[in-house]
């Protein structure tokens, strides 16, 4: 072995430790700061923290585009829903009377809020577009109750650090995390385009959370959890999208 | 490692007149950096390919403006089955939803590719790999010059000697065109199609008419890069296969290896 290679091999190996803790580092700072997904590990790991973690740091305040009335598409679009099972339908016979969303977890106050409660609270709208996963979009406005009044209600904890939401289809159930939760657009909708929100758009109750693609945006609501961690939610993967394949953070 | 190699067995350093060294002279046709970039860069494209394809299958239709879906008039429709049943297609089926991890491969292979691009673009401009590879001199840029290279392309005619160490005018223009156009095009297109991203810089989707304006100009940059690929393989291919893929695997390229 000549000097030369010598050298490049001590080069090398401190190159390659030195790189192995400020990743350690990185890694450990990133945990602190809540820039790692829940769905983290397996082998798209690393392109999910580097998305989440980047448009977390660029993103935290930052509000989706409104656009004008003239925006809005016509017709309005009702994309394909599973079957709705027998305590939607029971509830809808009831004209929703009986809905209710009740409030969970990490909070001061536990309630369970019908429609008619939550349509007293100040009422907000926004024009925003939804987007699909698979490439479409339609724009609509829509009307609710920001999420963070709601929290503001029942007084959420200070260790929160994720709302988890669940539809009435126990199947679908989805979390984001406070930078979401307490963003001025992220709603629990009730109306849509002027009037209710249609069945097939959600209606009676969906989350709406314009900064992230649309599988984010539950139909149906009946509860929400505060926690601080995702862990003891199905397989601790952060929402049923992850566990069928699917990112868990859809901000893309 | 480029610059150990070319020390150990630096061109032209053979005598002639020593019988017992071999005809083929060999040294590093391409850095070290160019090499690993390079076959990083593959493996992202042919991920990032077939991820692509897997995404548009879901809604094969291309709209212009803000928003598109279903309901409203595309600008155009892929000829193909859909993923998804909503799609209007005119086939009897369902193509199965794979979705979920071509969207996970698309975003991982899109971070490790623009990483990888970085890195090499910093060492082109620091190692003069731009300079003195890349861009044409004032002579290449000549209309003879010019119509030299573009001649010899359309007679198939096989690469000169030189231009086993070095590019010809037509591929060092190529060359640039993917590297400063369609790269950042597709990355920008791309970020613009987010969300998240363009809530904090909107600027980056008004401009170009809307997200699925974003979208169609995505595919057809998209298109594009496939069309430099495949020119990309069939030029190797009629240079020398074995003697190109040598070079850019370990670095050596000898000058008439294949001939013999």
């Amino acid at each position: 072995m000549n000097d030369l290679s010598r050298r490049k091999l001590i080069t090398t190996g401190l190159a390659a430790t030195a790189g192995a803790s400020a990743l350690g580092v990185a890694a450990r700072l990133a945990q602190k700061y809540g820039l790692v997904p829940p769905d983290h590990r397996g082998i798209y790991g690393l392109g999910e923290t580097l998305t989440y973690a980047s448009q977390r740091l660029l993103t935290r305040h930052s509000l989706a585009r409104e656009f004008s009335r003239s925006h809005i598409s016509k017709p309005p679009l009702a994309n394909e829903i599973p079957p709705l099972n027998e305590a939607f339908n029971r509830l809808q016979a009831g004209g929703f009377a009986d809905w209710r969303l009740s409030v969970n977890g990490l909070v001061d106050r536990p309630a369970s809020f019908s429609l008619d409660q939550l349509k007293s609270y100040p009422s907000h709208s926004q024009i925003t577009s939804l987007q699909c996963e698979e490439g479409w979009s339609y724009i609509a406005e829509w009307n609710g109750v920001t999420l963070s009044h709601v929290l503001e209600i029942v007084g959420v904890q200070p260790q929160a650090r994720y709302v988890v939401y669940f539809s009435i289809d126990p199947d679908w159930w989805e979390s984001i995390d406070m930078a979401d939760a307490l963003h001025p657009q992220t709603f629990i909708a009730y109306g849509m385009n002027g009037s209710e929100l249609p069945v097939g758009n959600g209606g009676p109750l969906r989350v709406r959370l314009p900064r992230q693609l649309g599988y984010k945006s539950v139909k149906y609501i009946t509860q929400l959890t505060v926690t601080d961690s995702l862990k003891g939610f199905g397989k601790g993967l952060g929402s049923a999208s992850p566990e069928g394949g699917y990112a868990w953070y859809a901000g893309i | 490692m480029a610059r150990l190699e070319s020390v150990r067995v630096p061109l032209g350093a053979c005598p002639s007149s020593t019988s017992s060294v071999p005809v083929t002279t060999v040294t590093s046709r391409h850095s070290a950096l160019v090499r690993v970039t390079h076959w990083i860069t593959t493996l992202c494209f042919l991920a990032l390919l077939v991820s692509g394809v897997e995404i548009v299958i879901s809604h094969p239709r291309f709209y212009w403006g803000e928003t598109g879906n279903v309901l409203t008039t595309p600008l155009f429709k892929l000829p193909i089955p859909s993923s998804r049943a909503l799609v209007p297609t005119g086939y009897g089926y369902v193509l199965p939803d794979q979705n979920g991890w071509s969207r996970y491969l698309h975003f991982q292979a899109a971070w490790v590719v623009v990483l990888t691009g970085l890195l090499y673009i910093i060492s082109a401009l620091f190692t003069g790999h731009l300079r003195k590879n890349l861009l044409p001199g004032k002579a290449d840029l000549s209309l003879r010059a010019f119509s030299t290279a573009i001649a010899n392309h359309l007679r198939f005619e096989r690469p000169s000697e030189a231009e086993a160490w070095s590019y010809n005018v037509l591929q060092r223009l190529t060359y640039l065109f993917v590297i400063f156009v369609l790269f950042p095009l597709v990355i920008w297109t791309g970020l613009a199609m987010s969300p998240a991203f363009v809530s904090a810089l909107p600027a980056t989707v008004t401009v170009l008419g809307g997200q699925q304006s974003a979208r169609t100009i995505h595919f057809f940059v998209s298109l594009s890069l496939l069309l430099f690929l495949l020119v990309h393989v069939v030029m190797v291919c009629l240079a020398g296969f074995r003697s190109r893929m040598r070079a850019m695997i370990t670095g050596r390229a000898g000058t008439n290896m294949e001939h013999t």
